[in-house]
């Protein structure tokens, strides 16, 4: 009896949670507040103004990905606390919940239209996406799988940059990204970057600007200092639209602006574009993608 | 507060090295080229934008070997200071030095850097010009350059400013430098939304010469002995030229190729995980 009474008891207060703690979203661009679960669903875009949310890792992977082909690597890895930063296991556990995620990128291999990439998918609501040895090593590994497997990789960049709880620790990850993503390139492999909002430090000053391909959301803050800092050095109004998509765009910085939508068209074109012939079923696999891209446009 | 007190208590013995890093009198980039190498010849401008005074880039003799060097200066007079931007490079200072590890590579000579920046410019020219991006190649530069790399972080080691220069086969920090993710005042206004916890801050960080090589992240610690400044420098300029000189002697030996295979194992065997 004692057992059936604690059984509902649980079942209300979970409901009740639910419904007294919807988490909501604040849309900068027409103000409103919208139901987190209803922004999610329409891919994270605000339905009343376009205006474009961050994604979900998964939910950005869902979007891309041809379905149920996504396999995860390393999907349990989790951040320790290397520094003894005074707070940090908290803040972790923390975001853990809040996300749920692991920690800031998710990795693994699928394919899109077809084609087998491996991918790396950056989720800045777990600790805006910061990376410390945890991003940083699960970088490394779908990198080392990408060039050990001879697959292109794709990375969705979204981070506030390198993460000040595990210090210079974090930091190193910059070069040792780099360094297995140089040895990809050395294979002659593809490496293409979506950056989405927001990429800034240390990810942009490593493999985010060290992509073959580089596109970006519409809108997205993309740069190295980040805006608050140079405007407190400059002392001075900072240009209209700086270090948006469009600003890096007419810099000469980025190959192209794609809408979320857009984004698996787009990157199925680019993938196919790098097929080499030696790859198996090519020629098939090359008119299916010529007859879709006709179809398109 | 005198030094001495400071000395009692670890949370201001971090931030007394951060603050002796800083000191107008430490030895700079320039200072370590003059006693250290002989026969500079400066190597001036990226070939594409300007010259970046707060990146030297230079071929010289080292012991009987041409080598290349890059060193961040910041500058000793207020003249010079403006003229190094405060020793925080613009995009151009980096391709310079990508220039110079080209060169580096193609003549077949090592490659010692000298690390000394609160970190690059953040500044709307700066990022106009792809901050992110230089950094970013230069970093892959560094990767995959095939000579011996040697760095030696003499001062500041602020954030990807500063490791843009320090991925290295050896790398080499002086006693009372530090080298961080993020200044300890950046963090404590981030943190603790309150900048002048920054002592604090940098305890925690753990960014002193100590610290680094506790991770292994810092091959070999240089001492500086009582009253170290650019007028006293010569002990630690001894010391400094006898790592370089062991570490040359040993990398020389390496196969190029087999060069850039060792440090891609030395960086990405720390795992860490």
């Amino acid at each position: 009896m004692k057992l059936f009474t604690e059984k509902i008891d649980t079942g209300i207060s979970v409901k009740r949670k639910e419904n007294t703690d919807v988490q909501k979203l604040h849309c900068s661009k027409c103000g409103k507040d919208i139901i987190a679960d209803i922004v999610h669903a329409n891919d994270s875009i605000c339905p009343y103004c376009g205006a474009l949310f961050r994604q979900p890792a998964y939910k950005r992977i869902e979007m891309i990905v041809d379905s149920g082909s996504f396999i995860e690597i390393e999907r349990e890895a989790e951040s320790k606390d290397p520094l003894s930063f005074p707070g940090y296991k908290t803040k972790i556990a923390n975001e853990k919940t809040k996300s749920k995620l692991q920690e800031g990128v998710v990795i693994g291999k699928a394919t899109i239209k077809g084609v087998r990439t491996a991918l790396a998918v950056m989720d800045s609501y777990f600790m805006m996406g910061s990376m410390g040895t945890v991003v940083g090593e699960k970088i490394v590994i779908i990198t080392e799988f990408a060039t050990l497997n001879r697959l292109p990789l794709i990375i969705f960049c979204a981070s506030g940059g390198a993460r000040m709880q595990e210090g210079i620790l974090s930091l190193l990850q910059m070069s040792r990204t780099t360094i297995a993503l140089a040895q990809h390139g050395e294979q002659q492999l593809l490496h293409v970057n979506v950056l989405t909002h927001p990429t800034t430090g240390g990810v942009t000053a490593s493999f985010a600007m060290q992509g073959d391909i580089t596109i970006a959301e519409p809108g997205a803050l993309i740069g190295f200092a980040g805006p608050r800092v140079i405007q407190q050095t400059v002392k001075d109004e900072l240009p209209e639209g700086f270090q948006t998509a469009e600003y890096l765009y007419e810099h000469g910085l980025i190959d192209r602006i794609v809408d979320r939508r857009g984004l698996r068209d787009t990157l199925a074109d680019v993938l196919a574009l790098h097929v080499r012939p030696e790859t198996q079923n090519v020629k098939t696999l090359i008119k299916e993608k010529v007859d879709d891209v006709f179809k398109r446009s | 507060m005198s030094l001495n007190e400071a000395d009692q208590n670890t949370v201001e013995k971090s931030w007394q090295k951060v603050l002796s890093a800083r000191k107008e009198n430490r030895p700079q980039a320039r200072d370590y080229i003059e006693k250290l190498f002989s026969g500079v010849f400066e190597v001036k401008g990226d070939r594409c934008f300007g010259d970046d005074e707060s990146i030297i880039t230079a071929i010289s003799w080292f012991e009987g070997w041409p080598v290349t060097v890059i060193g961040q200066q910041k500058g000793h007079t207020l003249e010079e200071r403006m003229r190094c931007n405060f020793g925080m490079p613009h995009p151009e200072g980096y391709r310079k030095s990508m220039r110079a590890l080209a060169q580096a590579e193609k003549f077949g000579r090592p490659v010692i850097c000298f690390v000394d920046t609160p970190g690059a410019f953040p500044g709307v020219e700066a990022e106009a010009r792809g901050q992110g991006l230089v950094i970013a190649e230069h970093l892959k530069a560094m990767a995959t350059v095939k000579t011996p790399v040697i760095s030696i972080i003499i001062g500041e080691g602020g954030s990807g400013g500063a490791l843009a220069l320090s991925l290295a086969d050896r790398l080499i920090m002086m006693e009372n430098s530090y080298f961080s993710v993020i200044s300890p005042e950046g963090c404590a206004s981030i943190l603790y939304k309150d900048s002048s916890m920054a002592e604090e801050a940098a305890e925690n960080l753990k960014l002193t010469a100590e610290d680094l090589r506790r991770f292994n992240i810092v091959d070999c610690v240089i001492q500086e002995p009582k009253g170290f400044d650019r007028f006293h420098m010569d002990k630690s300029v001894t010391d400094i030229r006898r790592e370089i000189s062991q570490s040359l002697n040993r990398l020389m030996r390496v196969p190029a190729d087999r060069i850039v295979e060792k440090r891609r194992e030395k960086f990405l065997g720390m795992r860490g995980l």
